[in-house]
């Protein structure tokens, strides 16, 4: 039996699948996912829907924040010009296999345009263009009556694609499902490719990255580019998934949610995003139970209850950042090597 | 021509009066980013906070709003303490995402908190007379005139306190370098926490100024949000910069709506966030702020 995971040459430390364990697990896995529908009710395939689309767009937010360490409180924003840009397109009688990546296209525009301060700012200062850059995108999305439907919102036709039609939540769920497996699959390319390292290496120290001929705001602009083509793909799928769109799917408070999904599954992990998610979602539907319970328990309470999720996903945050700031990815690996090794650990 | 000047005027003295609460909340964000380079994205949450007990203990309780100002200030103090022991100080030296994070998290929950005392309904405080005083044409209301008094007298006494007072040398000295400060026998802890202390007075102080003006909501918390402008306006190290640049936003808010409401709508929602973003390109580190220079 092996010790430990040891390589012996760089092509061995690049490749995807570590172990053949791995490869196996990962197999089973999708299997699980793309045969979940003939055992789950129509909710839980509701929900994973959601889940998948919530894990693409925190894959984006990861390689923004994760690997280039550009803290983004606009993620959010991005999401909804994608939803706006994908409905409008169909609305106006755009196929949507040409919607889709359109609406990746556009968020990748108003990412980069808000990405351009990144050229002179860092850290806090970039953290608070973000947070302009969120309340602009919602303003315009809330006044432009014309076009977005202002505070009523628009209705969302759905989308076909040749037999597929997405108004059915199997196939959409099906939609998903394959475009969640293919941002990982890119993500983690991105990640064991040159511009990932280049990411990286500005996350690290910018200073050094540059000096060893990284071109630092082509870089950092390429990372937001990235980021918000996944946040525009999500909301183009999650505009499928709502059918009606308002400005409140992509309020500050859904920044910060996926901001904090990023951190409990662990930022700079390729697999964090999924973690995160799944973690959110599971928590939720728990809390839902929680309270439904207690509101039939104390029907003469129900002020108090209302505001348990908030508070217990705002204590989640801060006692994940003071007790497991690494994340779910990190505690993983801590006690998969823990388990690899029993009982003779030392 | 005279009318067109009154509206000026009275755009500018209503922002001015709008202002200088920003300031006071833009003191807070400077104070503990000053002593402990942390953004406080919860200022807006302790404002709203300091915004209901003072109106739950007016209204429900039935004192006087002088004793209920001063109780709201000793929970503040508490609040700003509680705070910074148990969130903040197990964060030292951890990155910026993680200490900004935290201070996002603790949003939801003392909103969260908020809205299972206090239900979702907005409240009025029906305190100050509701007709307005007139200069010379200008009408202001008295709320937005004690406002102005409220905060520019504070003002002072900070400004007053930095300069001259034991402790506000302390935290100056801080600011300014911890390791020497330290060694020079400063408490740095104590430093931390009482700024922590201070931002929490001085934001529920703004909280119940404009809680008075536009009623006790949720959605106060979002001035702490409005307030970044302000505060990046003016340099967010630099004291003196976030009253300059709470006074300038509060105006330039006025005066958006006032000029070029007909053009687009509401557009004083957004105005001071795309003042900030044009600042961040222009003049990252604001009016007042040091620059951060760095060499190879």
């Amino acid at each position: 039996m092996p010790a430990g995971l040891f390589h012996e040459n760089y092509r061995n430390d690049e490749r995807i699948f570590q172990t053949c364990f791995v490869k196996a697990w990962l197999i089973a896995f999708l299997i699980a996912c793309a045969l979940f529908p003939l055992i789950g009710s129509k909710y839980m395939i509701s929900i994973m829907t959601e889940v998948g689309i919530a894990i693409i767009a925190c894959h984006g937010l990861n390689i923004l924040t994760g690997f280039t360490g550009q803290i983004s409180l606009g993620h959010a924003a991005f999401v909804g010009v994608g939803a706006y840009t994908c409905s409008i397109l169909i609305g106006q009688g755009a196929p949507f296999i040409i919607a889709l990546p359109m609406a990746g296209a556009m968020a990748a525009l108003v990412g980069m345009i808000f990405g351009i301060p990144s050229l002179r700012l860092r850290g806090l200062y970039l953290a608070i263009a973000t947070i302009a850059a969120q309340f602009i995108i919602e303003f315009t999305i809330r006044r432009w009556d014309s076009l977005t439907g202002g505070v009523e919102g628009m209705y969302v036709e759905p989308g076909t694609l040749g037999p597929f039609h997405f108004d059915n939540r199997l196939q959409l769920y099906y939609l998903t499902f394959v475009l969640a497996v293919a941002a990982t699959i890119v993500i983690k390319n991105i990640v064991r490719a040159r511009s990932g390292r280049a990411f990286v290496a500005i996350r690290d120290r910018y200073l050094a990255a540059e000096v060893i001929g990284v071109h630092v705001f082509k870089y950092r602009l390429m990372s937001f580019a990235v980021s918000s083509f996944f946040a525009g793909i999500a909301g183009a799928l999650l505009a499928q998934y709502l059918e009606v769109i308002t400005h409140e799917s992509f309020t500050i408070h859904q920044s910060i949610d996926y901001l904090a999904m990023c951190i409990i599954g662990g930022l700079g992990h390729v697999l964090g995003g999924i973690y995160g998610v799944g973690f959110w979602f599971i928590l939720e539907r728990i809390l839902e139970v929680v309270t439904t319970n207690l509101n039939t328990a104390f029907p003469d309470h129900i002020t108090w209850f209302v505001s348990i999720k908030e508070i217990v996903f705002g204590c989640v945050i801060v006692l994940f950042l003071i007790f497991e700031p690494d994340g779910l990815a990190a505690r993983w690996r801590t006690i998969r090597a823990y388990w690899k090794l029993w009982p003779f650990s030392y | 021509m005279e009318s067109e000047f009154l509206f000026f005027m009275q755009m500018l003295l209503s922002g001015l009066s709008m202002g200088s609460i920003y300031a006071l909340v833009a003191l807070g964000f400077v104070l503990i980013y000053k002593a402990t380079s942390i953004l406080n994205l919860a200022q807006g949450e302790f404002l709203m906070v300091g915004a209901y007990i003072c109106l739950s203990i007016t209204l429900d309780f039935g004192l006087n709003f002088v004793a209920s100002f001063m109780l709201t200030m000793v929970f503040s103090v508490i609040l700003g303490l509680a705070v910074e022991r148990l969130v903040l100080r197990p964060l030292i030296g951890e990155p910026i995402i993680s200490v900004i994070m935290v201070t996002l998290g603790l949003t939801y929950i003392l909103r969260g908190l908020v809205i299972m005392i206090w239900g979702n309904d907005i409240r009025q405080f029906n305190i100050f007379p509701e007709q307005p005083v007139d200069f010379w044409g200008v009408k202001l209301t008295y709320l937005y005139l004690y406002s102005l008094g409220i905060s520019l007298v504070l003002l002072t006494v900070f400004a007053i306190f930095f300069k001259y007072a034991r402790t506000g040398i302390f935290m100056r000295a801080v600011a300014d370098h911890q390791t020497a400060a330290q060694s020079m026998g400063i408490s740095v802890k104590g430093v931390f926490a009482m700024s922590w202390c201070i931002a929490a007075v001085v934001s529920s102080i703004g909280g119940i100024l404009v809680g008075n003006i536009a009623g006790v909501g949720v959605d106060l918390s979002y001035i702490g949000l409005k307030v970044l402008p302000a505060v990046i306006l003016g340099g967010l190290d630099s004291i003196l910069g976030a009253i300059i640049g709470g006074l300038i936003v509060g105006v330039l808010e006025f005066l958006s709506a006032g000029y070029l409401d007909p053009y687009i709508p509401a557009i004083n929602e957004v105005f001071p966030f795309i003042v900030l973003v044009l600042v961040l390109m222009i003049k990252p580190y604001g009016l007042f702020g040091i620059e951060e220079i760095e060499r190879v």
